[in-house]
């Protein structure tokens, strides 16, 4: 099975080399909308953190114990089709229950997450990581290291944009491209540089 | 101009999903690598939104209102599925090369969009050509946006040699890279940004972008579109 090396690897390069939002252009809606200032941006990477690995090991549970049931396989039911359909389900439902949890038991957290939670449910990158888990073919423990990995680089693209963003208020920026435009632009060049890891692995 | 022409001048001109409105921004930033690309992930989002536009139509008096979202994504994924199976089977080579953005059609925010602020107020005629002027406007936006990309980056034109077959011409491959999609896309917001200033100007302004890159999630046009915002909302009263 996979070994600790194998799955240090898995997570540097979902986290880094194939960044989520850089390179994979997944979640770009809360990338550019939310990454005003780095302690929303943290906020939103730490409830996105959240959401992928949990959903990531439900998912990962769903389909290889139902969808992909050997049992069901053998007498010759394959529900593997319906994985679109059950992933955002289970995405949507799992993201309320994730906030009525934490509202219920963890009020401190809710706090800091709680408002970032329901921005989550149609984000695409949950749904994105879910099904990449399955085409992958990754096991449970790939599927969460996987997961967590990829959403540890959400983190760190938001966090470095809100910074960046931070800065460029103080700049004398041309009036066309003011706003979102030097946004994509700043996001052009931090692409630019995350290229440079690609040789790593 | 009757009001089927209408929806359809309104969804590729007056409200285009890309260029107006700015809808959709992950398949368009991913997908437009190349023309054709960008063509077969447009054509795939016009049948979707089609059908689905149609159907949630057709059912918006049985949906009770409570549970419409949850009913419009079922409605939506279903049809995505069917569109991912049949590409599978007939166009395998565009379905790997769009790999997981077409089941990410679920998620576009111009499919919930539509579904929430016209198809399930209006008739199923009126719906099924706001879906077609819609997709059409989405379709001509990604296959505009991958045909830049694509003669810039790789010198072709829908896969044909173009700049490519002049001598000694070396193509930006940047541009059919990741960062050259942000690169476009960040041209492309600051000229609308110039044209939408001159339509100001003119007394004739644009309609405002709806999506995403308005720039925060918390006051997003899409209203309760997004699953998220009205939920949001909601908690905020």
């Amino acid at each position: 099975m996979s070994s600790l090396a194998s799955l240090v690897l898995l997570a540097v390069s979902a986290a880094i080399v194939n960044n989520v939002v850089l390179s994979q252009f997944l979640g770009i809606c809360p990338f550019l909308g939310v990454s005003k200032n780095t302690k929303t941006a943290a906020g939103m990477g730490g409830a996105v953190i959240f959401v992928i690995t949990v959903a990531s090991f439900v998912t990962g549970l769903i389909y290889k114990f139902i969808l992909a049931n050997s049992a069901l396989l053998k007498k010759g039911i394959d529900l593997r089709f319906l994985q679109t359909i059950v992933f955002i389900l289970v995405i949507a439902a799992l993201v309320q229950f994730v906030e009525m949890f934490l509202k219920k038991q963890m009020p401190p957290l809710y706090e800091s997450l709680g408002v970032f939670l329901p921005l989550i449910t149609t984000n695409c990158a949950v749904l994105g990581v879910a099904l990449n888990c399955v085409t992958f073919e990754y096991n449970l423990l790939e599927s969460v290291v996987y997961g967590l990995a990829t959403a540890v680089g959400f983190f760190i693209a938001i966090v470095l944009m809100a910074g960046l963003r931070e800065k460029i208020e103080y700049n004398d920026i041309p009036k066309p491209f003011q706003g979102t435009a030097i946004v994509l632009l700043t996001a052009c060049l931090m692409s630019i540089a995350f290229m440079g890891f690609s040789g790593m692995i | 101009m009757n009001k089927y022409t209408e929806r359809l001048y309104n969804g590729v001109i007056k409200e285009n999903p890309t260029f107006v409105l700015m809808l959709g921004m992950c398949p368009t930033l991913a997908v437009t690598s190349s023309a054709i690309n960008g063509l077969g992930m447009g054509l795939s989002t016009l049948v979707v939104l089609v059908c689905s536009n149609l159907l949630i139509s057709l059912f918006r008096n049985i949906i009770p209102n409570g549970v419409r979202i949850p009913a419009f994504i079922v409605i939506v994924a279903s049809l995505v599925t069917v569109v991912q199976l049949l590409m599978q089977a007939y166009l395998p080579a565009l379905s790997k090369s769009l790999g997981v953005y077409i089941p990410l059609i679920v998620v576009n925010c111009i499919i919930l969009g539509r579904a929430e602020s016209y198809a399930s107020k209006n008739g199923p005629l009126e719906s099924v050509f706001d879906g077609i002027g819609m997709g059409l406007g989405f379709t001509m936006g990604l296959t505009i946006i991958g045909l830049i990309r694509e003669i810039l980056g790789a010198g072709t034109f829908f896969g044909l040699a173009f700049l490519s077959s002049i001598k000694g011409y070396t193509p930006a491959t940047i541009f059919i890279m990741a960062p050259g999609a942000f690169l476009v896309l960040g041209f492309l917001v600051a000229g609308m940004n110039i044209v939408r200033k001159k339509m100001e100007a003119k007394g004739k302004p644009l309609a405002e972008p709806a999506g995403c890159l308005s720039g925060d999630c918390a006051n997003c046009g899409m209203s309760a579109g997004c699953t998220g915002k009205s939920q949001a909302a909601g908690k905020s009263e």
